[in-house]
C-alpha cells in the first residue's frame, strides 16, 4: 500500500531517494527547456505556453494517478501529504512571485536546472532567492499575523466547492483540457495562423479523451469505504488491539482533558437520551452512522498535531468499529475511553466529595487521591502525523 | 520565435513524465517536490556559520538551524541537489550545457544579470510568504487538489501577466 514508509529505514534512505525523484525533477525540467529564461517568459506573451502545458498536464497526470490508485486501494490518501491552504498569505506570496518570474525569467526550481546547464542569469536568479528568503526570515516578524492568516490544515478543492473527490477530479481535468485548447489556439493566433476552431492534431484529441474517461472512471469508482481500507490495511493495527493499547482508562482521560497543551475532541457515540442525562463536558454527541459525514470528518482532520481524540461508547462494539472507521479516515491520535461510562461512578466515587468536585469534569486534583500506577499511560502523541511538505 | 521549439521535448509529454516524477515522489516519500525549502535552508545555514546567535534569535531561522539543528540536514536539500544532478545531465546529453547569459533581443549583458538577481530576489521572498514556489505548491499542492495552492497558481500566473506589459521590452 502506498506510500511507503521509508522513514523505518532511517532518514539516508529518504535522502536518497529523495535526491533520485530531485534528479528525476531536473531532468524533465530541462527536457522541457524550463532552463531557458526566454522560452519561460514567452508564456507570458502567448507566444510559447510550454510553461502552462507542461505544467497543467504534470499535474493532471499525477492527479489522475494519485487518485487512481486511492480508488482502487493502492494508495492511502489520508496518508498523503497536502499543503495546508494559508489562503490569503498564498495570494500575495503568488502574486509577488508572478512580478519575480516576469523580471527574472525563471522560478526557483527552473533557474536550478538553469544553473545547472551553465547558464550565468539562472545561477544569479538562483543567488538573488537566497537572498530573498534570507529578507524574508529578517523581515516576516513584523505582521506575523498576516503570515499565520486564512489558514486551513487540510483544505481541499473538492471540499471547497461541496462536490466529491472523483467529481473535482473530472473537473480538473476539464479545466486543463480547456487551457490546453485555448494554449494552442492562442500560439496559433500568434504566430499569425489563419484561425481554425476544431483541434488540429488527432492524437492530441486521443489523449485528452483518454484522460477524460480516466477521471470519470475514477468519479464512478468512488472513495474507498473505511470497511474496504480495513479489510486492506487492518492487519497492522491488530496487535495493538489485542493489547487494548487504544483503551484509555478514566483517570488518563482527566488528566488528559486538564491537560492545556492537547486538544482534546471527545465523541460520545452513546444514544441522545443517555447523553442528555450525563455527559463529560465539552463531549460532543455523534451516533455512529454519523461518523462519516463530510463536516466531521474534515473538523477531525483540521485538529492540529497536539489533538487527541477520544470516544465514548458503552458497547465495546461501537467503539471499535468506529475507531476501526476513524482510523481508516486519517484520524492519529485516537483513543477509546475504557468501558465508556459505565464505570466512571465507579471510580470516581471515592473522591465525590471533595472540593470543587464535578462528575462531568473531574478537576486534575483529584489524581492524587489515587496511587500513581493506578492505570497504564496510553496516550503517546504522535506528532509527526503525515510527512511534513518540502516547502519547511 | 527565438527559442527552437523543436529542440525541446513536446510540452505534453513533458509534463506527463514530470506527473510521473510527482507520483512517485508521493507513493515514496508522503510529499512532493520543492524547491524553495532547500533554498531557505541554504540561507539559514550560511548566516548560521557567520553568527549562530542571530539563528537563535529569530524565529523563523531557528526552526530551521537554531540549536543542534542543522538547516541542510533535511530530504528538501537533497532534492535540490538532485534537481541539480538532473538538470546538468540533461543539458550535457543535449549539448546545452554552454556557458552564456540568456537575455531578450536588445537587452545587454548587465542589465539582463541585475535584472536575474532583482527577479530572483522577489520571487525568494514570494516563495517563502508563499510558504512554497511553483514546485511545492503549485505543482504538488495542485496534484493533491489542496485549495491553497490552486488559489496560488492562479495568483501566480496573475501577477505574471499583470505586470508582462510593462516589462515586455526585456523579452521581445
Amino acid at each position: 500500500m502506498l506510500p511507503l514508509d521509508l522513514t523505518a529505514n532511517g532518514k539516508w534512505l529518504v535522502y536518497l531517494v529523495s535526491a533520485l525523484i530531485g534528479v528525476g525533477f531536473g531532468v524533465v525540467l530541462e527536457l522541457a527547456g524550463f532552463g531557458n529564461a526566454k522560452k519561460l517568459a514567452s508564456q507570458f506573451y502567448f507566444r510559447d505556453m510550454t510553461v502552462l502545458k507542461t505544467m497543467f498536464s504534470g499535474i493532471l497526470t499525477a492527479c489522475l494517478l494519485i487518485f487512481l490508485a486511492a480508488s482502487l486501494g493502492y494508495l492511502d490518501f489520508s496518508k498523503i501529504f497536502v499543503n495546508q491552504t494559508y489562503l490569503w498569505p498564498g495570494i500575495v506570496g503568488g502574486l509577488v512571485m508572478g512580478v519575480g518570474f516576469v523580471v527574472g525569467g525563471y522560478c526557483p526550481g527552473t533557474s536550478a536546472v538553469s544553473a545547472a546547464s551553465f547558464k550565468i542569469d539562472g545561477l544569479l536568479f538562483l543567488v538573488g532567492t537566497i537572498v530573498g528568503a534570507g529578507i524574508f526570515a529578517e523581515t516576516v516578524s513584523l505582521y506575523e499575523p498576516f503570515w499565520n492568516s486564512s489558514y486551513t490544515e487540510r483544505l481541499l478543492v473538492s471540499d471547497w466547492l461541496g462536490w466529491s473527490i472523483g467529481a473535482t477530479v473530472v473537473g480538473v481535468t476539464a479545466l486543463a483540457l480547456i487551457l490546453f485548447y485555448a494554449a494552442e489556439r492562442a500560439e496559433a493566433f500568434m504566430a499569425g495562423a489563419p484561425v481554425r476552431w476544431a483541434p488540429q492534431n488527432p492524437r492530441y484529441v486521443a489523449a485528452a479523451g483518454s484522460a477524460l474517461a480516466l477521471a470519470l472512471f475514477i468519479w464512478s469508482k468512488g472513495e474507498m469505504t473505511p470497511e474496504d481500507k480495513w479489510a486492506r490495511l487492518g492487519d497492522q493495527y491488530q496487535e495493538l488491539l489485542e493489547r487494548r493499547e487504544e483503551q484509555v482508562h478514566p483517570l488518563e482521560y482527566v488528566k488528559t482533558w486538564n491537560d492545556a497543551s492537547v486538544k482534546l475532541v471527545t465523541l460520545d457515540l452513546r444514544a441522545p437520551e443517555a447523553f442528555e442525562t450525563f455527559h463529560l463536558a465539552g463531549s460532543k454527541n455523534v451516533q455512529y452512522d454519523a461518523l462519516l459525514e463530510p463536516g466531521l470528518r474534515f473538523q477531525l482532520n483540521q485538529l492540529p498535531v497536539n489533538g487527541v481524540v477520544i470516544l465514548i461508547s458503552d458497547d465495546p462494539e461501537v467503539a471499535a468499529r468506529a475507531w476501526k472507521r476513524l482510523k481508516m479516515e486519517g484520524v492519529t491520535n485516537l483513543y477509546v475511553l475504557e468501558h465508556g461510562l459505565s464505570d466512571w461512578r465507579e471510580v470516581f466515587l471515592p473522591v465525590a466529595d471533595l472540593p470543587h468536585f464535578d462528575w462531568a469534569r473531574p478537576p486534575l486534583s483529584v489524581l492524587d487521591a489515587f496511587p500513581k500506577d493506578s492505570y497504564q499511560t496510553r496516550i503517546k502523541l504522535k506528532t509527526a502525523r503525515r510527512a511534513a511538505g518540502l516547502c519547511s | 520565435m527565438k527559442t527552437d521549439a523543436s529542440k525541446f521535448m513536446n510540452p505534453y509529454a513533458a509534463g506527463v513524465l514530470l506527473g510521473i516524477v510527482l507520483f512517485a515522489a508521493f507513493a515514496l516519500t508522503h510529499s512532493g517536490l520543492g524547491a524553495s525549502g532547500a533554498i531557505s535552508r541554504i540561507e539559514a545555514s550560511m548566516v548560521a556559520t557567520v553568527a549562530q546567535s542571530h539563528v537563535d534569535r529569530v524565529g523563523y531561522l531557528a526552526a530551521m538551524a537554531g540549536g543542534d539543528r542543522h538547516a541542510l540536514d533535511h530530504s528538501s536539500v537533497m532534492m535540490l541537489l538532485g534537481t541539480l544532478l538532473g538538470g546538468a545531465l540533461s543539458a550535457r546529453l543535449h549539448r546545452r550545457q554552454k556557458l552564456e547569459v540568456i537575455a531578450g533581443p536588445g537587452v545587454g549583458k548587465a542589465k539582463r544579470l541585475a535584472l536575474a538577481v532583482l527577479g530572483g530576489l522577489i520571487m525568494g521572498y514570494g516563495a517563502r510568504l508563499a510558504r512554497g514556489c511553483t514546485s511545492g505548491q503549485a505543482l504538488s499542492g495542485g496534484a493533491v487538489l489542496s485549495l491553497g495552492s490552486w488559489a496560488f497558481m492562479f495568483s501566480v500566473f496573475l501577477g505574471a501577466y499583470a505586470l508582462a506589459w510593462f516589462v515586455r521590452r526585456l523579452w521581445n
